[in-house]
């Protein structure tokens, strides 16, 4: 075996016993468990709705409206009698499904544009990066904002929006991890014995700029969740007949006086996954990344 | 120096040329026809002639968006279709409750944030840094609008009936008196503080360990004059820098707090003019923030180029 082919074979991957040792200080990060815990319970009562929601969660029954928490309705009832905690889990559902998708969209356009403007660089680097600077120039939400305003609410269009915002944050992570993971000796050795760009890509660049990618996706999805119920609440998010926690508080916040339970707990759950998601990103960071926790 | 400002300017000119593409290309792009959406649905066939005609919708889209640009840089955003009043008068109108909002909870976000992070770095993995660090994931997981909500709770239900006052506290909607600012404030700069608390934790930390605050301890000095005099001061430098891209936060935040406490900012002004389909309106808006931000940014590297040199060597 030639030298450079050696140095290509010594590409920096985690063996399975570094998995492992990874895996057992993951189980010893006490808030990251907690952080994995609260995501699993949010996920099986997304999963699992139909099934352990006690009530139906669109049948109104105006005789109970605005009731507070009772052994019947653990966490009371809205503005037109329904069961909040039936809504709650239906609303977890929804809040997996927003979470998930614009991450992936995400994903699956900033991540490829990152990767070839850090690989490439030239013209190709400075057109994704005056693109992402481009839709930077709308702070935070405003760019989903926008994009909502214009395309009309509904499911589709909320997971278009938030999708891309999410866009810039990780063709910028990408493109970084690129610049530096092209400079390490196993990508000169690569190139040295005529590896095709795309199996240097495919092969050599993206499984090691991974470890940040899974970190930002996980705090990603916590921001998405954010992003959306924020666009619930201005009533750019789903049509009313979906249940959704942040178009729930929107509803709700008309009897913010007299029924807090109805803007209490939607706003809780949104705060107690978002929390999950947080400490499991950070976790991940500390474990993963140690670079990006510094 | 020069030419590193001059290269940072002639960067924002793609920028908002493309921002402006943007917001031209959302009508556009959006389903049905920019007219309809613009004049409204029930409008008469003379009325949707008029705004095609008036838009330009008749011409090619390069030449309107070539009209909407030179009319854009007059300073002529269009008409308010629900007012009638020219959009930039009304955004002007409207702006310095913004900025009021912003500043106040900037400086409250900079204050307790700072104050923190010092606090937690100072004493690591003690409980005054897990109640902080507890406190700041709080308040970067906590959605903004219900922040807001369970704020005019407590000061306007609960706290009055344990003190047994009449009514509440602070006003929970509206304008006009510093009382009016209270929750907005608190609501809009929790997010930011549990930022700069974050970020003034770990860069104090990296600092502390530094050999020259190692011989501030050495030669005798207090531990106050230590931490405030020799570290806090240079672990402000990217501190500073996070806060100036808090504006653009803020701003977003600002469209949801606004929302809450019913405060006439553009942050309300924005989200009123989508539920009314006020499209040039929310256009006008939208690119006012954009460029106001681009601006603040510009601003914000440049000063940090001053403050540190090796970023207009890089």
């Amino acid at each position: 075996m030639t030298q450079a082919a050696a140095l290509v074979h010594s590409s920096p991957l985690p063996s399975s016993s570094t998995f492992r040792k990874a895996l057992r200080r993951f189980t010893r990060h006490r808030p990251a468990m907690l952080g994995l815990a609260i995501v699993c319970v949010f996920v099986i009562a997304g999963i699992f709705a139909p099934a352990l929601a006690p009530y139906d969660p669109d049948k109104a029954n105006f005789m109970l409206a605005r009731q507070g928490p009772s052994a019947e309705h653990w966490l009371g009832n809205d503005e037109i009698g329904r069961d909040m905690f039936s809504r709650l889990l239906y609303g977890a559902r929804l809040s997996l499904l927003v979470g998930l998708i614009p991450v992936s969209i995400g994903l699956l356009i900033g991540v490829p544009l990152g990767l070839l403007a850090g690989y490439f660089g030239g013209i190709l680097d400075m057109l994704a990066m005056r693109l992402i600077d481009i839709m930077l120039a709308f702070p935070g939400i405003l760019l989903a904002i926008t994009v909502s305003a214009f395309l009309g609410p509904g499911l589709f269009n909320l997971m278009i929006s938030v999708g891309i915002v999410s866009i810039p944050v990780y063709t910028r992570l990408a493109r970084g991890s690129t610049l530096a993971v092209k400079e390490e000796q196993f990508v000169e050795a690569a190139r040295s014995i005529g590896v095709s760009h795309l199996r240097m890509l495919r092969l050599h660049i993206l499984p090691n700029i991974l470890a940040p990618l899974v970190v930002q996706s996980t705090l990603q999805v916590a921001s998405a969740i954010l992003s959306a119920a924020a666009l619930g609440f201005l009533g750019l998010g789903v049509p009313p007949n979906v249940t959704e926690w942040g178009t729930m508080l929107q509803k709700g916040r008309t009897y913010i006086f007299t029924a807090v339970h109805i803007v209490m707990f939607p706003g809780f759950a949104i705060m107690l996954v978002v929390l999950g998601l947080n400490l499991l990103g950070d976790g991940l960071r500390d474990l993963l990344d140690p670079r990006m926790g510094r | 120096m020069t030419r590193y400002i001059i290269r940072r300017i002639l960067l924002v000119i793609p920028v908002l040329f493309g921002a402006s593409v943007l917001v031209f290309g959302a009508l556009r792009l959006a389903p049905g026809d920019p007219a309809v959406a613009i004049a409204g649905e029930l409008a008469s066939p003379e009325l949707k002639a008029q705004v095609r005609k008036e838009m330009g919708l008749d011409q090619s889209l390069p030449l309107q968006y070539a009209i909407y640009l030179s009319k854009v840089l007059q300073g002529d955003l269009g008409k308010s279709i629900k007012t009638g009043a020219p959009v930039i008068a009304e955004i002007l109108d409207k702006l310095p409750n913004t900025i009021l909002l912003a500043t106040t909870s900037l400086t409250l976000a900079a204050l307790v944030g700072i104050l923190l992070g010092v606090l937690a770095s100072v004493k690591p993995y003690s409980w005054i840094d897990g109640g902080s660090m507890t406190l700041a994931l709080l308040g970067v997981s906590m959605p903004v609008f219900w922040l807001g909500l369970m704020l005019m709770i407590f000061f306007a239900v609960l706290l009055p009936r344990w003190l047994g006052l009449p009514g509440p506290i602070f006003p929970p909607t509206g304008s006009g008196t510093w009382q009016h600012l209270v929750m907005p404030t608190i609501t809009l700069a929790a997010t930011s503080m549990a930022i700069l608390a974050r970020m003034t934790r770990a860069t104090m930390l990296e600092v502390l360990r530094q050999d020259y605050v190692r011989t501030a301890r050495a030669k005798g000095l207090r531990e106050r004059a230590v931490v405030f005099g020799h570290a806090l001061r240079n672990a402000l430098i990217p501190v500073v820098t996070i806060m100036g891209l808090q504006f653009g936060i803020l701003l977003s935040g600002a469209v949801l707090t606004e929302t809450v406490f019913a405060w006439p900012g553009i942050g309300r002004l924005l989200v009123d003019s989508i539920s009314y389909r006020d499209y040039p309106m929310v256009q006008g808006i939208i690119l006012f923030i954009a460029v106001g931000f681009t601006f603040v940014n510009l601003a914000v590297d440049i000063l940090y180029a001053f403050l540190d040199p090796r970023i207009r060597y890089a």
